[in-house]
Formats: structure tokens, C-alpha cells, sequence
């Protein structure tokens, strides 16, 4: 039996894991437990001490059962005679079998049970007991303390290296991979740590401590016993091994069950316009029969484990009922020794089915600990080569920005962006236009230092970037993109966001201006209405007339902006379209167009097409020129007046 | 509701559960008759002397072990195909009901809410039924034939049964009761620094450009302490559980040697006895605590039936009709006469009055701002909801009065979100025709703009397909659902704005091809872009749910000024002279 309602609940709904490194996993988790040692060895104390009470318990029972014993078979014998006067009396009657029994007894003849003898004793075994909880109550509570401050400390690291990490690590892995790592795996590990680690120290303790009783009190009893021992351990093992293998194969056919159900319930109006309601039924049925298969098998073999453990402890019951009665009547052993035998060979069967459930639960845990040092391996942002605020803070207002020859590549063996030069004047507006998927943010990328230059240069007022701190270059930069990000929190902290202690009415006046107010106050809560996750609660326009407004609050010298294409209805598009303008205004602007009045009016128009930057010039020279621009140009507004 | 539902998808078990709780039943008094025996063996074994008596007792022993260890392997095979099999014929009512829902239902659920339900809620209702049907069964008899027994073997002691099954009941109760709401609290506390590390993942561009890595660090750091402080008292709560259940456990013990001591002295009872009632006293607590135990899954699984339950009983809110009349040809031909559609209780109609007829042969387009009905009037078509007042006719008959499958048959649909299923590019093109030519992907590929990206992807057609089709760009995406729809060849073309995520060079081009590959077909095309629509032999101008306008792109500039005020907006003035 497993304890705990947390192994209840948990059941096997856990993911299996195998971990690459198990040794080198194993070390790095320990190294994290080293600044803990101190109170770690105090559990390990505390653990041992309360274990040495609690198994020491069934023994001092067992004395129990021997005063009374004695006693009652005392009373039986002839008062006054010695106990070997007795013994004689009784091998003389033919009762020779209970004569040899009394032998081995401590008694004196015509005595019945001493009370206050057994009241001491059993005093004795309280104490021990109630010792025994109390320390083990004392264990739990250092291990909790302990497990967690480690925990805690795992996870600030882990958000540490998030802010360390660069961009191009967040571009080049899924997010739902990094998020899994510094989530799932996270709260996976801490339930192996926290449950795992103080479980697997007692139950080995208690194996120890049981065994080392066991053949205290009876050195034969023990030996059969401890024959069970690794008969339990190989049973449970056996049958572990092949359940994993099911539940294995039961998560695998959940997943893909999962995955359908979820796909053909988001599809839900294709697969009925396309008339595949029927044929999904079929596969569903198909994928469901398969999982019942394995669900079946995993809870069946892990169902055994229970009753084979059941069954091999009865068997150990019965043989050390028979062995020791048998050897009682023979005055090899007392009584109580077998009361108290009786008691240790039930509780040895408990930690054994536990340490193969935590087999389990460490494996997993351990491939978790793998994923997540991996995380925390990874290669970091270049450290900073200059003090801060060594050229000043960019100075407010417009800004200029010069690129010299710069040349970026995102792999090595695939030239992007060479000897680019680009030289803005303050106030100016530069547009970026391309097909889809033309590297349009490559740029922003490099403006703003998400990524760095391989050579070249750039400089902002005249200061190149090498002689500024990432954070100073990205602090003369206001960004409004299409990825129109909002954290969970009221919209006021949204637009807020801009501007670290804004006042109340700069947030009004920003999202005036960036024409959000009025919508804004539509809402029942107002400013303080809270956004949820992913902001669905609000259209995409709106999304985007908030991101304006925080930047009209953040106030910076330079904007990117990222016009909108898609899903934005015609009414709010002016609106943000307005807003941008106004936005634009005494800003250096580079913005990602679409928009035929920007493009226009541009002063640079840079056309990308695949990675590169094919041209640049403004309206005029590009038309003249006849090149992507000029088609992309007629496609796009052919037909049109103009 | 659990109850209610169990006892319907329970039913085909009876026979399996009722052989199932007589081996539970043999098992457990099986177990409980051992230490009986062992008290035979001390009673008129040991202390008569006779050792031929406890070898035979000993063999008797032997076999009820092997018994009981048989029954209870059986039982535990029958408890996994009854609640596996029950649990797998639960989650296939919820998916084939699903299937007959109409977009009303779907909305009415939530999909998300529904892939719960069809999934987490029945594992956690399977979950509960492999508990019960072993340890809830087990417990009762246990604790019912312990307490039994142990009467029976004294009595007199048995009064202190009165003490500490209540002791334990309670103490057991009182954790669950307040650690459960701190689990709660725990999780809590745990989707909220999922959240903020969530949030710097997908921000992390916003974050570093406004450079909030400090104030981010701090969100973060109060939500660790938060949870490290909760985690803390949950677990410190935790570390009492184990250790008072054993020292209740174990003082009993004590209790019952002092109390049976006592009695054995004054010869009102055989000491063998005590050894037994020893061991049946720690049974029913074992019982007890299992019971408590297995009782906390229950409100857990008792939500789950009961959301379940709903998706059950839901009936579609459309459906065939009776006797379904079929269309004598599938012309394509589209009519709208005076409808108007309206949410259930609600005060204003979505859609007001609308009469017009989309030809074979011809593209409608329809245009209009957010909330102006254009995705519910294109929905009216497939039947996803019925009109309120009014007729949609296909194919010269009502709608409502043609069987679903057939009305389906003649419509591609292409929807605002392109979702592609997992698979390859090949089985999303063939999902509605899987007998179609390569020959017929490619053309449709070409039409769709999508035939260079395709044949450049590793395996082509054959190149795999994330669910939901998350591994190819959103434009890709969009592309591939209208080849989809195009290998259909359908009498009714509906593309709900599904043009937004491409380039305007794309998106002129597939205009084009368009044109010339659905020739014959009724082509509405819904959009909020004038450049994608502007060549539309005819334009429907939707403003909160009623016509302001139809007709081309220049006689709308002249007559319609809503449209004229779109066009102004996207295009500049110049585009309106």
C-alpha cells in the first residue's frame, strides 16, 4: 500500500521519463542540495532516531506479551515449587512438551500476571511511540523547509537565466518547449523532491531498522523473513517494470487520443462540411479500443503489485506463526517475540512497495532535472564590455541613427544582410515593405539589439552601440508590433508598462491620444478591467490602440512600428491609423508598411525579399528604377485610381 | 450525477461487477480469518503444547493465503476491464455526441471546454472507478467484518474500537479538510508563476525593448515567495499526517495490550485472542484511513460526471428534418429570403432582414465592419444556425428541410482561422475527396498560391502536418485550407476573410487564379480588405446586420457612402474620385 493521499491522487497519471545522464543529473542535483547539508543531516538524524523508536515499539510490546504470558502459565503451576521443581512435576504428569516450553520462560510458579510489571512495560512502548512521531514529525518539518528554500531557489535561477538568455535562443527553440521545461518540469521535480526524497530515507531506514530487529530477537525468524525480502523487492520490481511498459504505451495512445479529440473538436465545422463525421467516429473508435488495451493492462499489472505484496507478506505471516509457535512450545523462543515478529513482518512490506512507487517517481523526476539544467546550460547573452551610462542617456526627442557597412547573418553559412549603410536623420521616417516572410524584422532585430552585428557599424546620436549598454540602446527605442503582447493585469498596468511610476492621468492621456479612452471607458471596470492571459477579451485593434498607447507613454526618441494587415475592421483601423500618425510625429519612425499613404511619404523605403535587402531609395527613385518595388507597387493597388 | 451516470454506463458490467465484489468479498474475509486462526494456533497450539496442531492450523493457513492472493488478483483484472472499459465507452458517447452538435452547442460549451471533457474529466472519472471498485468495496467489509471479529474474539475490549475509529476518522477528515483548500492555494499559487514565466517568454521582445528585465524579476520574485510560503505550510501540515496516523495507529496497540492484559489475567480471556484482536484493530484503522482516503477523489470525480453528463444530454439544437426532401440538381444557386437571425434573448437581430440571391458562376462579396453579421450570414449557409425568421435556400430547397450530409456535400468551406489537420499536406487536401488524382492536388495547389512552398517542403505532398498545422506560416496555412476547399470542387465556394494573413502580391494573384478555377460556382468571399474584394462581380455592404448597399465596386463608390468611407480609409482618397 502506498501513503499518502498525494500517491493516491496521483495514481500513475504521471508522464514516464528516462534521463540521458541519470549519474551526472543525480550530482548536479545533489551539488544543489549542498548549501543544505547541515540541515539535510540533521533530517537524516532526526529520521534515523525516530526509526530506531518506532521499530523498537513491537519488541517492548512483545516483552508485554511475555509478562502476561508468563503469568497466566505461572498461575497454572503448583505455588511455592521452583521453576525447575515445576518443570520436573510437569515431565513427570507426561506433559513434557509444555515442560520444555516453560524451560525457556521466565516465570515463577503460582505467580499470576505482575500489573504493574506489564503497566511499565507498556508505558515503555507509549513513550517510544509517541517519540518515534514526534521526531518523524520533526523530520517532515525540516524536510519541507529544506526541500523548499532549494526549490525556490532552482526557480529564481531559472527566471534569472531567462532575462540572460538571448533573443536568438527564443527564436531558435519553441516557446512551448522552453515553457515546459521552466514550468512542467519545474513543479515535477519539486513533487520528486518534496515527496520522493523524505519517503525514500524512511522507508530504507525502516527496511533497515525492521531487519536489524528482526534478527535481534530471533536470528532463524529473521533469516526466513529476510528471504522475502528480495522475493518482494523482485515481485515488485518484475511486475514495475512491465506496468512501466504499459503505462508507457497507455500515455502514448492518450496523447494520440487527445490529439484527436482536440483536433477534430476545433475542426469541428470542417469534418461536418467535408462529411467526415462518420470516418472520424471510426478512427476515434479505433484509437479508443487501443488505449482501453493498454489503459487495461497498465492498471492491472500495477494493480497486482498490491495483492502479490499482500500475498507474500500473509505467506511470511503464516510461517512465522507456525516457526515461532512451534519453537514457543518447544521454549526456544517467548511468545511476545512473536507477537512482535509478527508486527515487524507487516510493516516491512509497506516501504518496499513505497521504494518501487519512488523508483518510478525519481526517474521521472531526475529526466525533469536533466531537461532543466539543460535550460540552464544554455549559452548566454555576450556580458556587457562597458560600464553603463557611459555616453549619457540618449537624449529625448527626435534621434539620429546611422548604419555603416553592417553585416548580420543568422547562420553562418547564409549571407543576409551585407555592407548595409542606412543614414536617418532625426525626425525622419524610414519604411520596410517585402513580400511575407521577407525578413522585414530582421531590422528591428538589429536596431534594437535583439540581436548583434557581426561588423559594421551603428550609431544612435552619433554613439555607436558598442560604446552604449543593450539597455540604453533599447531605451531610445518605442516599439509598437503586431504581436501585441499584454501581460495578465488591469489595462491601466498595461499601458503602464511603458513608463515605470506613470501617474494616472499620463495613462489617460496616453490612451487619448492613441484614441483608446473612449473604449477604454466603455468597459464596465473601466482602466482597472483586467485582461486575461492573452488578452482575448479585447479585438486585435484594440490590442494594438493599447500597445500605441503605451507608447506614446514610454515617449522615446526612435519608433518601430509595425502596421497591421489582418483582422483589424475598417473603423478602428483609422483610428490606429490616426494614432500612428500622431505617433510619428518629431520621431526618427521606422515602420513595417503596408499602407500606401506611409510608403509614399517615406523618406527611405527599404524593399526586402527573402532574408536580403534587395532595395532602397525613396518612392520616386524606386519607380523609376522598375524593380520588386515597382511590381509589388502595381500589384498591390492595381485597378485603383490613383 | 456521478451516481446517475455511472449506473447507465455500469449496467453491461453487472455481471462482471458482481463477480467482481465476491472475489473482494472472499478476499477480504479470507484476510480477516487469518489472525483468527493464529489465534487458534497460540490458544490450543502453544499453550497446550501441541505441535501437531499448529502444523495442520499452520497448513489451513497456507492454503487460505494462497486463496485470498488468487481472488485478489482476479479482482483486480475484473476492477481494470470495468473501469477501463467503462470509462472507454463514456469518452466514446461524449465524442459521437460531439459530432451531431451544431456550431450554437459548440459555442455553448467552448471547444476548449469540451477536449476537458471529452479527456481530463473521464480520465478522472476512470480514475475514480478503478479506486472504487477495489479499496471502496474492500474497506467497508473490512471495517465491518474487523469490528465483527474483533468483538467476537473480546467483547469487552472492543469498547476501545469506540475510541479510535472515531480518533482516526476524525483526524484523518480534519487533514483532508484543511489541506485540500491549500492545494488548492498551492496550485494557485503555482498557475500564477507559470503565468509570469509564460508572460516573459512570449514578451520577451516587449520586455527587453522597454527594458522592464528588473521589474519582471520582481513580478517574479513575489510570486516565488508566495508560492514558497504556501508550499511550506501545505507540506509542514503534510509532515503531521503520516506521523499522528501511526502514533494513533501504534497507541492503540498499547491501549489493547494494557485493556487486553488485564483481561487475560483474570482468565476472562484467552491470550491467543489478544493477539488476534491486535491485528484486526490495526485492519479497521487501515480501513478507516483508505476509506478517508478514496473519499477525497469523490468530489473531484462527481464534477467531472457531472460535466460530463451535460455534454450528454445535450440534444443538438439542429438537426435532420424528419422525412429530408434532397435537391433535384445541385445547381449552387443561394437564396436569401427576408432573413433575420437573432440570439435567443437577445434584443437587437444579428441579421435584419436580408433578401439577395448568390449566382453560380459568380463571386459575392460581402464587406462591413467588426459586429456588422458577415461571419454569421456566411454560417446561415452550411446550417451551423437557423434563421431566426425567413428562408436560406441552396439548391432551390429551404435548408432546413434537406438532410445535413447532403446539404454539406454541395458547400467548401474555408474559415477565418485556418486549421489544418495533423497528418501530411497530401491527407489535408484529401480530406473530403480521398479518391482524388495527385493530378487534382497540384491544380488546386496552383490555384491556391500554394504550389511553390508545397513542392519546395521536404516530401512535398507527402511533407507532415502539425495539428492544427502550427508548423507552416499563417499565410501557408491559409493557403493550404483554400486547395483544401478547391480539391472539394463544391457547387458553393464560402471564404470567410481568409485572405488576411497574405501579402497583397499573393493575394492578388490567387484572386485571379480563383476566378478562373471555381467558374461555374457560387464564390462568396467575406473580407474586411477593399483590394481583396474590389473585383467582385457583386458587393454586399453589411452595417450592423442590415444591407446599405449592393452592387460593383464603382457603382457602390458613387451610391453607398459606407463603402465609400472603407474605401477612403484603406485606399486613401485617391483611390474614391
Amino acid at each position: 500500500m502506498t501513503m499518502g493521499p498525494m500517491s493516491v491522487l496521483r495514481g500513475g497519471v504521471q508522464q514516464p521519463q528516462k534521463s540521458k545522464d541519470l549519474r551526472g543529473t543525480l550530482r548536479r542535483l545533489l551539488a544543489r542540495l549542498r548549501p543544505e547539508r547541515f540541515k539535510l543531516t540533521l533530517a537524516l538524524v532526526l529520521g534515523v532516531t525516530s526509526v530506531g523508536f518506532v521499530v523498537s515499539g513491537p519488541e517492548i510490546l512483545g516483552r508485554a506479551m511475555n509478562v502476561l504470558f508468563n503469568g497466566i502459565v505461572g498461575k497454572e503451576l503448583k505455588p511455592g515449587t521452583t521453576k525447575a521443581q515445576a518443570i520436573q512435576l510437569l515431565r513427570e504428569h507426561g506433559h513434557g512438551q509444555i515442560a520444555s516450553m516453560i524451560a525457556g520462560m521466565n516465570i515463577t510458579p503460582g505467580v499470576g500476571v505482575d500489573i504493574n510489571d506489564l503497566g511499565r512495560v507498556l508505558a515503555l512502548a507509549a513513550l517510544v511511540y509517541l517519540l518515534g512521531a514526534a521526531f518523524s514529525y520533526f523530520q517532515g518539518f525540516t524536510m519541507a523547509g529544506l526541500t523548499q528554500r532549494v526549490m525556490s531557489g532552482m526557480r529564481r535561477d531559472v527566471e534569472a537565466k531567462l532575462s540572460r538568455l538571448p533573443l536568438r535562443y527564443f527564436d531558435s527553440h519553441p516557446h512551448g518547449d522552453i515553457l515546459s521545461r521552466v514550468t512542467n518540469d519545474i513543479d515535477n521535480l519539486t513533487t520528486t523532491i518534496q515527496q520522493g526524497l523524505s519517503q525514500l530515507i524512511t522507508s530504507v531506514l525502516t527496511i533497515v531498522g525492521v531487519m536489524g530487529m528482526m534478527f535481534w530477537i530471533s536470528p532463524l525468524l529473521a533469516a526466513v523473513a529476510a528471504v522475502t525480502i528480495p522475493l518482494a523487492l523482485v515481485v515488485t520490481l518484475l511486475i514495475a517494470r512491465r506496468s512501466q511498459v504499459q503505462f508507457t504505451a497507455q500515455w502514448k495512445q492518450t496523447g494520440t487520443l487527445n490529439g484527436l479529440v482536440e483536433e477534430t473538436h476545433t475542426g469541428h465545422e470542417l469534418v461536418q462540411v467535408f462529411g467526415q463525421s462518420a470516418a472520424t467516429i471510426d478512427e476515434f473508435g479505433r484509437q479508443n479500443k487501443l488505449l482501453y488495451r493498454a489503459s487495461f493492462r497498465a492498471q492491472f499489472l500495477s494493480g497486482i503489485i498490491q495483492p502479490s505484496m499482500q500475498f507474500i507478506a500473509n505467506i511470511n505471516y503464516v510461517v512465522i506463526a507456525v516457526l515461532g509457535g512451534y519453537r514457543v512450545a518447544s521454549g526456544l523462543l517467548t511468545l511476545g517475540a512473536v507477537t512482535a515478529f509478527i508486527q515487524y513482518s507487516r510493516q516491512f512490506t509497506m516501504p518496499i512497495t513505497q521504494i518501487a512507487s519512488q523508483m518510478n517517481m525519481l526517474q521521472s523526476g531526475l529526466a525533469s532535472a536533466e531537461r532543466v539544467f539543460e535550460f540552464l546550460d544554455a549559452g548566454e547573452e555576450d556580458p556587457e564590455l562597458i560600464p553603463a551610462l557611459n555616453a549619457g542617456p540618449p537624449s529625448r526627442g527626435a534621434a539620429s541613427v546611422k548604419l555603416e557597412k553592417v553585416c548580420f547573418r543568422y547562420e553562418p553559412d547564409k549571407p543576409l544582410i551585407e555592407d548595409f549603410t542606412l543614414d536617418v536623420a532625426p525626425g525622419q521616417t524610414v519604411a520596410i515593405v517585402g513580400p511575407t516572410g521577407a525578413g522585414k524584422t530582421t531590422i528591428v532585430n538589429l536596431l534594437v539589439r535583439f540581436y548583434e552585428i557581426d561588423s559594421g557599424h551603428i550609431w544612435l546620436n552619433g554613439v555607436d552601440y558598442r560604446d552604449l549598454t543593450r539597455d540604453e540602446v533599447r531605451g531610445a527605442f518605442g516599439m509598437v508590433l503586431q504581436d501585441t503582447w499584454m501581460f495578465a493585469g488591469s489595462i491601466h498596468d498595461n499601458i503602464g508598462y511603458g513608463k515605470p511610476g506613470a501617474s494616472d492621468e499620463e495613462i489617460v492621456a496616453a490612451a487619448q491620444a492613441a484614441h483608446v479612452d473612449g473604449f477604454v471607458r466603455t468597459l464596465p471596470e473601466g482602466y482597472a478591467t483586467v485582461l486575461d492571459e492573452d488578452a482575448s477579451n479585447l479585438s486585435s485593434g484594440q490590442r494594438q490602440l493599447l500597445t500605441i498607447a503605451r507608447a506614446f507613454l514610454a515617449n522615446q526618441s526612435i519608433l518601430i512600428l509595425d502596421e497591421a494587415t489582418s483582422n483589424v475592421d475598417t473603423r478602428t483601423e483609422v483610428l490606429i491609423q490616426e494614432a500612428m500618425a500622431r505617433l510619428r510625429e518629431g520621431r526618427t519612425s521606422f515602420v513595417i508598411a503596408h499602407r500606401l499613404s506611409t510608403i509614399r511619404n517615406a523618406d527611405t523605403i527599404i524593399v526586402m525579399d527573402q532574408g536580403r535587402i534587395v532595395e532602397q531609395g525613396n518612392h520616386d527613385e524606386l519607380m523609376g528604377r522598375q524593380g520588386l518595388y515597382y511590381s509589388l507597387y502595381n500589384s498591390q493597388f492595381s485597378g485603383v485610381a490613383t | 450525477m456521478l451516481i446517475r451516470l455511472l449506473r447507465t454506463y455500469l449496467r453491461p458490467y453487472s455481471r462482471q461487477i458482481s463477480i467482481l465484489v465476491t472475489l473482494l468479498v472472499a478476499q477480504t474475509v479470507g484476510n480477516l480469518y487469518l489472525p483468527n486462526l493464529n489465534a487458534d494456533i497460540i490458544n490450543n497450539g502453544v499453550v497446550e503444547g501441541h505441535l501437531h496442531y499448529i502444523l495442520s492450523t499452520g497448513e489451513v493457513m497456507l492454503g487460505l493465503t494462497l486463496l485470498v492472493g488468487v481472488c485478489a488478483v482476479i479482482a483486480v483484472y475484473w476492477a481494470s476491464r470495468v473501469a477501463m472499459g467503462a470509462g472507454a465507452d463514456i469518452r466514446a458517447a461524449v465524442f459521437t455526441r460531439v459530432q451531431t452538435f451544431s456550431a450554437r452547442d459548440m459555442n455553448q460549451f467552448g471547444t476548449a471546454s469540451l477536449i476537458t471533457r471529452n479527456t481530463n474529466d473521464i480520465q478522472q472519472i476512470q480514475l475514480f472507478l478503478q479506486m472504487a471498485l477495489t479499496m471502496m468495496v474492500i474497506a467497508p467489509i473490512m471495517c465491518v467484518g474487523g469490528i465483527v471479529l474483533a468483538i467476537h474474539e473480546g467483547a469487552q475490549l472492543s469498547t476501545l474500537l469506540l475510541v479510535a475509529v472515531p480518533v482516526m476518522g476524525a483526524f484523518v477528515g480534519l487533514m483532508m479538510v484543511r489541506v485540500i483548500p491549500q492545494f488548492r492555494s498551492m496550485q494557485i499559487k503555482i498557475d500564477r508563476i507559470n503565468q509570469v514565466l509564460r508572460e516573459q517568454i512570449t514578451g520577451v521582445r516587449v520586455i527587453r525593448a522597454f527594458v522592464r528585465n528588473d521589474s519582471e524579476a520582481d513580478r517574479f520574485a513575489t510570486a516565488n515567495a508566495e508560492l514558497t510560503d504556501t508550499a511550506l505550510r501545505v507540506n509542514r501540515i503534510f509532515a503531521l499526517a503520516l506521523p499522528v496516523m501511526m502514533g494513533i495507529l501504534n497507541l492503540s496497540s498499547v491501549a489493547v495490550v494494557w485493556f487486553g492484559g488485564r483481561l487475560v489475567s483474570e482468565g476472562s480471556m484467552p491470550i491467543g485472542n489478544l493477539t488476534a484482536f491486535l491485528t484486526y484493530i490495526l485492519q479497521i484503522l487501515m480501513s478507516v484511513m483508505m476509506a478517508v482516503m478514496v473519499a477525497i477523489l469523490l468530489p473531484r470525480a462527481a464534477a467531472s460526471a457531472e460535466r460530463v453528463k451535460q455534454v450528454l444530454d445535450t440534444v443538438p439544437q439542429v438537426s435532420d428534418p424528419p422525412s429530408p426532401v434532397s435537391p433535384s440538381a445541385m445547381t449552387g444557386l443561394v437564396t436569401f429570403d427576408q432573413v433575420t437571425f437573432a440570439y435567443p434573448g437577445s434584443e437587437r437581430p444579428v441579421l435584419d432582414d436580408l433578401s439577395f440571391t448568390l449566382e453560380p458562376g459568380q463571386t459575392s462579396a460581402i464587406i462591413g465592419g467588426t459586429g456588422s453579421g458577415k461571419t454569421t450570414l456566411l454560417n446561415l449557409i452550411p446550417r451551423f444556425f437557423d434563421a431566426t425568421t425567413g428562408h436560406v435556400i441552396v439548391n432551390d430547397v429551404d435548408v432546413r428541410s434537406q438532410a445535413q450530409e447532403v446539404l454539406w456535400r454541395s458547400i467548401g468551406l474555408v474559415p477565418q482561422a485556418a486549421y489544418l489537420f495533423s497528418g501530411s499536406v497530401e491527407s489535408n487536401l484529401r480530406f473530403a475527396r480521398p479518391d482524388a488524382t495527385d493530378a487534382q492536388l497540384w491544380r488546386a495547389l496552383e490555384i491556391a498560391q500554394a504550389r511553390d512552398f508545397v513542392a519546395a517542403m521536404p516530401g512535398g505532398l507527402d511533407a507532415p502536418i502539425d495539428q492544427g498545422g502550427t508548423n507552416v506560416s499563417g499565410g501557408q496555412r491559409q493557403r493550404l485550407s483554400i486547395a483544401r476547399a478547391l480539391v472539394k470542387e463544391p457547387r458553393v465556394y464560402l471564404f470567410d476573410d481568409c485572405f488576411s494573413a497574405l501579402d497583397a502580391t499573393t493575394d492578388a494573384r490567387l484572386r485571379a487564379a480563383l476566378k478562373a478555377g471555381t467558374q461555374d460556382a457560387s464564390v462568396v468571399i467575406v473580407a474586411q480588405r477593399v483590394s481583396t474584394i474590389m473585383h467582385a462581380d457583386r458587393i454586399i455592404v453589411l452595417d450592423d446586420g442590415r444591407v446599405v448597399g449592393m452592387g460593383t465596386h464603382a457603382q457602390l463608390l458613387t451610391s453607398c457612402d459606407p463603402y465609400r468611407e472603407i474605401v477612403v480609409s484603406q485606399l486613401g482618397e485617391g483611390a474614391a474620385p
